[in-house]
């Protein structure tokens, strides 16, 4: 009886308006522009007037001869900046809530790369990828490995900004699971500590318990990874030729080219995709994720 | 044998220092020491020491060019992070408060839709179109609200995330004490949410202070110039001015470093005192 | 925590809208006229500002306030969107041909067609800037040779002579190689100077293919069906097969690349005449080493150069009244012999002025000379953008993915046809 009246006065509690503010400013400013977007898909729209050419659009943009190296390579970058930064940072950050010396300074250190904009790490890395003269190939060639040309090898380009976006964006994840593992409750710690060392307790403690951050790193940086955009496009454009265009480079080009009605379309495909990618994984992460 | 382990850990340790410091530090000092040179010693690209050290005259280049419109970008772009951000914290956790909490049907189908701002681009000239029929376009206040639209998703999944890790004992604690849904929330629910709050400010605020793309379409005219488009000035399509380039790079990057240095004491022992044990 | 927390966002708020209801004031002005201009920042903004500083000292009642822009497509965007949402500048600098067709000028722009100030201005140059028989642009900028820029000592000192077709300049190229010199400097990584080969053929196309231009805007005839306009592909292709590009070119920039010519460690850069900006900006002493020629064909007497139209000043139809009459005022100071003398001491010439009664100054540079030499003699066609109003956007691609081996020059021709389909069907051109 008590019990019920309680349940009810907490269902007050929790009141359907705190979704107003942040529902209305989402729906007027993204939501609106969105929806108009996929009416002008359907348009020849060259920004001053808008003829509708039903699903002419969406034909050229599947039957560009390009299309299937821009969808490779945005899988490619997505898995693997999403894969590496989980993997590289649940150590990175079990390392920094250690009592190792110097955390202060390698917590900043790891997390500076995240302050600094997009355009102006693509421009720095590009410049130290250079060939010749940039410093990467510089230490390399000094202790006699090879020069590899990092971004104008058609073979590597990809690969090389991936590096880069792991490298910028692995503070973040880091973060987010130093806080996953600081939340642990030190009892599960204390248990463990009777029956096991250090890998006993990252294997059966930690990892299982960080499960909620594990999915939301991700899940961020492979949505992150598929709509990525700026790096890729400071240090290559999605070359040499199209040897690093993902999609989002692909409409950008054709929104440039004033293709507008084709690069909405894109943009719809683009967004289709993913929902289809990430909806299935979320629910199942959802369905899975833990309650401390 | 314990000597062998306690030599091996302080190897260990100087491993790690110098393979983070080298990933980490290196690319920062280039952009120093380009900012330190001459235009054309900058242009040969060179990780090397300056033969004439002119950062500060590099640095006074970059403030003092086109009127001291270094300021008023600066400016700028400070008032767009701290209004998006203040909106986006209070909104995020609201949402994600409930929504958690509830885990009903509303909860969900409203999340989804949050979630597909993660996902899609914005569509630029539709947004334009929407900001001038309000009579908002080319104002701060239109591009507050856009960047609140754009960046709350990313605030709601974490605050939904740390929501998770605050039992609900709390509220059923301050219900029956006769606390009404605004004072749970906070004076209850926020304090906790500080940690996740700080990891949201940070980022968010990092995000919004290097936006690029957002203020050159959605907030033109040379009046509402933000820091990262006065790198533009510099890059121009036919030619380069490395050395100015990089000393706009360090000018722009002082405030998010700023923000950082405010908030890390914050963003450890926020994480630290504000994790809810048990 | 809450209170502060409260306030805080308060306070944010309460300036906000300060700040909006501040901005909004400023626009209520009288007085003296301001005008703000939008130009791309680099050269442009050289020549701009100059001849801004010009007018203003003469007109001490006009303030003209240059807004800058980035250069290339990203600038583009730009003016488009600007000028589709009403909120471009009172006047602003803007390519011709091909690009400014994508501005629907009759639509969005002001007819400057009986202005008196257009007597002067040469009727090849308005041909590039009309639509539907009205006149848009008015030049504030040279005509440009595209071509090869060559490093006149590299060729003293080998003993070498201006090749005028294509087997002389690969028998050239090899005997620079041999003197450990790069025959042909290309940087990919500005994308946009890969184009050079293919683009500056032209004049070889049209000699081959006299209405190659109405022939390709009407859809009748394809880069990948025609031998002659093939021509700039495989070219592409044999300097990567053989060599002769820099280590690094696929990522190298366009200043590294002048870098290596103004100082003879390149021979040859397939290049637009304005190059002589920088290379006098940055070298002024190497600036006289340097020459142009033609690209190369397939018979001598045959060669000659393909011209670039010079950019121009337009008028937004949003500009009206009192700012409108300022704004026209500046175009006609802008072709005035003061103008002209403003632009010459701004940026140093890239080729002649299509403006009558415009005079190169004495001390023009020698590779300047070169290009006056073919248009005096009747050796020059304009570049195709300025023929036609079908060029695919992504041929820079295509020029990269073939300069650096990763596709023949059947398959880019051909997939560059398809390119250049896509942009005449969202043109909405007749018989695509």
């Amino acid at each position: 009886m008590k019990k019920n009246t309680i349940q009810k006065g907490l269902l007050k509690t929790y009141p359907n308006w705190f979704y107003l503010p942040a529902v209305i400013t989402f729906a007027i400013f993204f939501v609106i522009p969105t929806i108009s977007a996929f009416y002008f898909s359907l348009t020849r729209w060259t920004l001053f007037d808008a003829t509708f050419i039903g699903f002419d659009n969406y034909v050229s943009f599947l039957s560009d001869p390009m299309l299937s190296i821009g969808l490779k390579n945005t899988f490619i970058y997505a898995i693997l900046t999403s894969g590496l930064k989980t993997v590289l940072a649940l150590p990175l950050a079990v390392m920094l809530t250690s009592n190792i010396r110097f955390k202060g300074f390698y917590r900043s250190i790891v997390f500076f790369p995240v302050l600094v904009s997009t355009i102006a790490v693509g421009i720095t890395f590009s410049i130290l990828m250079q060939p010749n003269s940039g410093l990467i190939n510089v230490v390399l060639g000094s202790i006699g490995l090879g020069q590899p040309d990092w971004l104008g090898n058609p073979k590597l380009a990809l690969y090389s900004v991936v590096f880069v976006d792991v490298w910028k964006g692995i503070g973040i994840a880091t973060v987010i699971y130093m806080a996953g593992i600081l939340a642990i409750p030190n009892d599960y710690f204390d248990a463990m500590k009777l029956e096991g060392g250090f890998w006993i307790r990252f294997r059966h403690v930690i990892i299982p318990l960080v499960r909620n951050s594990t999915f939301t790193i991700i899940l961020l940086s492979f949505i992150g990874g598929l709509r990525s955009f700026d790096l890729i496009w400071a240090m290559t454009g999605g070359g040499p030729g199209f040897a690093s265009d993902v999609l989002t480079s692909v409409i950008y080009k054709q929104y440039q080219a004033g293709f507008y009605g084709l690069s909405t379309a894109g943009n719809v495909i683009l967004f289709i995709m993913v929902t289809v990618l990430i909806f299935p994984l979320r629910r199942f992460f959802n369905s899975r994720e833990i309650e401390l | 044998m314990k000597l062998k382990k306690r030599s091996s850990y302080y190897l260990a340790n100087i491993a790690v220092f110098i393979l983070l410091s080298v990933i980490f530090i290196i690319p920062f000092i280039y952009i120093l020491l380009m900012a330190a040179k001459s235009s054309k010693e900058a242009a040969l690209l060179q990780f090397s020491l300056p033969s004439q050290f002119l950062f500060l005259e590099n640095l006074k280049a970059v403030i003092v060019f086109g009127d001291y419109r270094m300021f008023r970008a600066l400016l700028n772009s400070t008032l767009l992070t701290v209004g998006s951000v203040a909106l986006i914290v209070v909104f995020a956790a609201l949402f994600a408060f409930v929504s958690q909490r509830k885990k009903d049907k509303l909860a969900s189908v409203l999340m989804s839709l949050l979630m597909i701002g993660l996902m899609i681009p914005p569509a630029v000239v539709p947004t334009i179109f929407l900001l001038r029929s309000l009579k908002i376009y080319k104002t701060m206040f239109g591009m507050i609200m856009i960047d609140v639209a754009l960046f709350m998703p990313f605030a709601t999944m974490i605050f939904r995330t740390a929501m998770s890790t605050i039992p609900r004992d709390l509220d059923e604690a301050s219900f029956i004490d006769g606390a009404t849904p605004l004072t749970i929330f906070f004076s209850v629910i926020l304090p906790l949410l500080k940690p996740a709050i700080v990891t949201v400010v940070v980022t968010t605020s990092v995000n919004i202070f290097n936006d690029f793309v957002g203020p050159l379409y959605f907030l033109p005219g040379a009046k509402n110039i933000t820091a990262p488009l006065t790198l533009y000035s510099f890059i121009s399509q036919f030619s380069t001015q490395w050395n100015l380039l990089f000393a706009n790079v360090v000018v722009v990057s002082v405030i998010p470093l700023i923000i950082f240095i405010f908030f890390q004491r914050q963003l450890v022992s926020g994480m630290m005192g504000g994790a809810v044990k048990g | 925590m809450v209170k502060k927390l409260t306030v805080f966002t308060l306070v944010v708020l309460m300036s906000l809208g300060l700040f909006a209801a501040g901005q909004q004031e400023a626009v209520k002005q009288t007085g003296p006229i301001t005008l703000t201009y939008l130009v791309a920042s680099g050269t442009d903004q050289n020549q701009a500002g100059a001849l801004a500083d010009g007018f203003m000292a003469l007109n001490p009642d006009v303030k003209i306030e240059l807004e800058l822009r980035p250069g290339g497509s990203d600038g583009d965007n730009i003016v488009k969107t600007r000028l589709a949402t009403g909120e471009m500048n009172d006047m602003f600098f803007y390519n011709a041909g091909s690009l400014l067709q994508a501005l629907n000028p009759t639509e969005t722009l002001v007819d400057l067609t009986n202005e008196p100030f257009m007597d002067v201005v040469d009727d090849a140059f308005k041909s590039t800037v009309s639509q539907k028989g009205m006149v848009f642009g008015v030049p504030n900028q040279t005509a440009m040779g595209g071509g090869i820029l060559y490093n006149k000592k590299v060729y003293a000192d080998l003993g070498l002579s201006i090749p005028k077709t294509w087997d002389e300049f690969a028998a050239n190229n090899e005997i620079i190689k041999k003197a450990g010199i790069t025959p042909v400097i290309a940087t990919y990584g500005d994308t946009w100077t890969s184009q050079l080969f293919v683009l500056a053929d032209y004049y070889n196309v049209q000699a081959a293919v006299p209405d190659f231009a109405a022939q390709y805007t009407a859809n009748k005839i394809k880069y990948a069906t025609t031998p002659a306009a093939i021509k700039g592909f495989e070219h592409l292709k044999e300097g990567y097969d053989k060599g002769w590009y820099q280590s690094g070119f696929a990522t190298a920039k366009y200043d590294q690349g002048l870098e290596l010519l103004a100082n003879g460690k390149g021979a040859h850069y397939p290049m637009l005449s304005f190059a002589f900006t920088n290379i006098v900006a940055n070298w002024p002493d190497k600036a006289a080493d340097i020459g142009f020629f033609a690209q190369p064909g397939t018979s001598a007497d045959k060669n000659g150069a393909t011209i670039w139209m010079l950019s121009a000043n337009y008028v937004p139809k949003t500009t009206t009244g009192a700012k409108l009459e300022a704004v026209k005022k500046f175009l006609a100071y802008s072709v005035s012999p003061q103008g002209i003398d403003d632009l010459n001491k701004a940026v140093p010439p890239s080729g002649p002025y299509l403006v009558k009664g415009a005079k190169l100054p004495a001390d023009v540079l020698p590779a300047v000379m070169d290009i006056s030499k073919y248009i005096d003699s009747g050796m020059s066609a304009p570049a195709l953008e300025f023929l036609s109003p079908v060029k695919g956007p992504r041929l820079e691609q295509f020029c990269v993915a073939v300069g650096t081996g990763q596709m023949t020059p059947a398959q880019a021709a051909a997939d560059y046809d398809k390119d250049v389909a896509n942009q005449a069907k969202q043109l909405g051109l007749a018989g695509w």
